[in-house]
């Protein structure tokens, strides 16, 4: 028996709003490739998002994210709450293919039934996160997770995307990448709500928690939560339970009456980056319908003209939306 | 939202107690360079985690590297959890050790095909290109 697309499609948002796996997996999948009915699916889904507390979590590569994650992970399990975890990693600029490599260091949660992990690479969008990872956090919320854990790629210091798509931003560092002029350096030091020095079974770790407290204490701006800086140590499980505390902290601080502004301007960037990506499609296809298209950038290439004259010439020619 | 971006999703597992992989970075490394997105989970996997990640990254295919002799075993439980949950149209191939003798027997539950050291990585990459339905 073959079902309708719309019926299809209705089936496999109710098996979001089950919790099962394989509708979760098939929607993410829909809207990575960005399939027509990526849309819809938001939109039958977006109405029972927004219970889950998402954590966001990023820094370098090597700091023991991945690792950090699976720890986290488990320690939430143990508490009972399910898990949705999407972990991002670099696309090839090159050939457009990916080593996604994170659940190496999540082996122990791929069979709990409480726990779902998603691989994500990055598809070219810069920012350190996917173009479909909010949408794949607002399926798993939709799916009844409790919490999710967003993990970026190993970030630089100017990728700090995740904070539009986590209520609890934590950066995550190691002993040993920077003195205290890199912690005063804007960009990622800027976003965490927690900052956790990983590794402090190593040596230079408390050296590196004061640095970055000493950091964060330049800061001029009076802050109703102050960031607090952890140090853990995923391999001994060393200060995991006072990591989890000190989230639950800054969840309890948000709910105090944060969390309204939070999603507020939350939900307004999700609308600026909705229409940003229309208007922008749909002006990018118009315009390569004509001639001027070809022949704008033919004239580019000959230095006939510069690419902002030939945009200005080109969008004066299109005529005013209604 | 018009812009399609499709890209083979390909799980790369090693089941068994295997003590490395050599072979199976190898391979991952070259779907990488294909322009596929590889998902790769390390060594000494279960049948169980195995099906169960091909399910949460819903995988077009999904390569089992084994050089212990364990196939026998290991393989028709991969499948039969596979089709438990669903995954009845992910292209499963093999490498690794494996004795000619034993591939019809793979064949038959299932295995798309057998590809042993040596192979041109090349090779895999046209096989897997034009087996994962679009």
């Amino acid at each position: 028996m073959f079902l309708s697309r719309a019926a299809e499609l209705q089936k496999l948002v109710q098996g979001v709003f089950r919790g099962d796996k394989r509708a979760i997996a098939r929607t993410i999948t829909i809207i990575e490739n960005n399939e027509p009915e990526a849309q819809k699916i938001i939109s039958s889904i977006y109405p029972r998002t927004g219970k889950a507390h998402i954590i966001g979590i990023t820094g370098p590569p090597g700091a023991g994210k991945s690792t950090l994650v699976e720890k986290l992970a488990k320690e939430l399990r143990n508490r009972k709450k399910t898990v949705g975890i999407v972990a991002v990693d670099p696309t090839s600029p090159f050939t457009g293919g990916a080593f996604l490599g994170d659940r190496v260091r999540m082996q122990d949660l791929s069979v709990d039934e409480g726990v779902y992990i998603r691989s994500m690479a990055t598809r070219s969008h810069p920012g350190g996160l996917a173009r479909a990872t909010k949408d794949a956090a607002h399926i798993l919320d939709a799916s009844g997770k409790d919490t999710i854990i967003v993990e970026t790629v190993g970030a630089g210091q100017s990728e700090v995307e995740v904070i539009k798509v986590a209520h609890t931003t934590v950066v995550i560092l190691a002993p040993g990448l920077g003195d205290d002029i890199q912690a005063i350096k804007a960009g990622q030091m800027e976003i965490g709500d927690i900052f956790v020095v990983n590794k402090g079974d190593r040596e230079n770790a408390d050296k590196a928690v004061s640095d970055i407290r000493a950091a964060l204490e330049l800061d001029t701006e009076d802050k109703e939560w102050k960031p607090m800086v952890l140090k853990t140590s995923a391999l001994t499980g060393e200060g995991i339970g006072e990591f989890i505390e000190t989230i639950e902290k800054h969840r309890a601080y948000l709910r105090k009456g944060a969390l309204d502004a939070h999603r507020r301007a939350n939900a307004e960037i999700e609308l600026i980056e909705a229409v940003k990506q229309k208007v922008t499609e749909s002006i990018i296809q118009d315009l390569r319908q004509k001639g001027e298209w070809i022949k704008a950038t033919e004239r580019i290439l000959a230095r006939e003209t510069d690419p902002y004259s030939a945009a200005d010439a080109l969008l004066k020619q299109k005529p005013k939306q209604s | 939202m018009s812009t399609k971006e499709r890209k083979i999703r390909v799980l790369v597992a090693k089941p068994g107690l295997d003590s490395h992989d050599r072979g199976a970075k190898i391979v991952a490394r070259a779907l990488r360079d294909a322009g596929m997105e590889v998902i790769y989970t390390g060594l000494r996997q279960t049948p169980e985690q195995i099906a169960e990640t091909a399910l949460q990254e819903d995988v077009d295919v999904v390569g089992l590297s084994i050089l212990s002799g364990a196939h026998p075993t290991l393989f028709p439980k991969i499948m039969q959890l596979l089709k438990k949950k669903g995954m009845t149209d992910v292209v499963v191939f093999a490498g690794g050790i494996i004795p000619q003798e034993d591939v019809p027997a793979l064949k038959k539950i299932g295995i798309k095909e057998v590809f042993g050291p040596g192979t041109p990585t090349p090779v895999l990459v046209e096989y897997l290109k034009k087996s994962v339905r679009k």
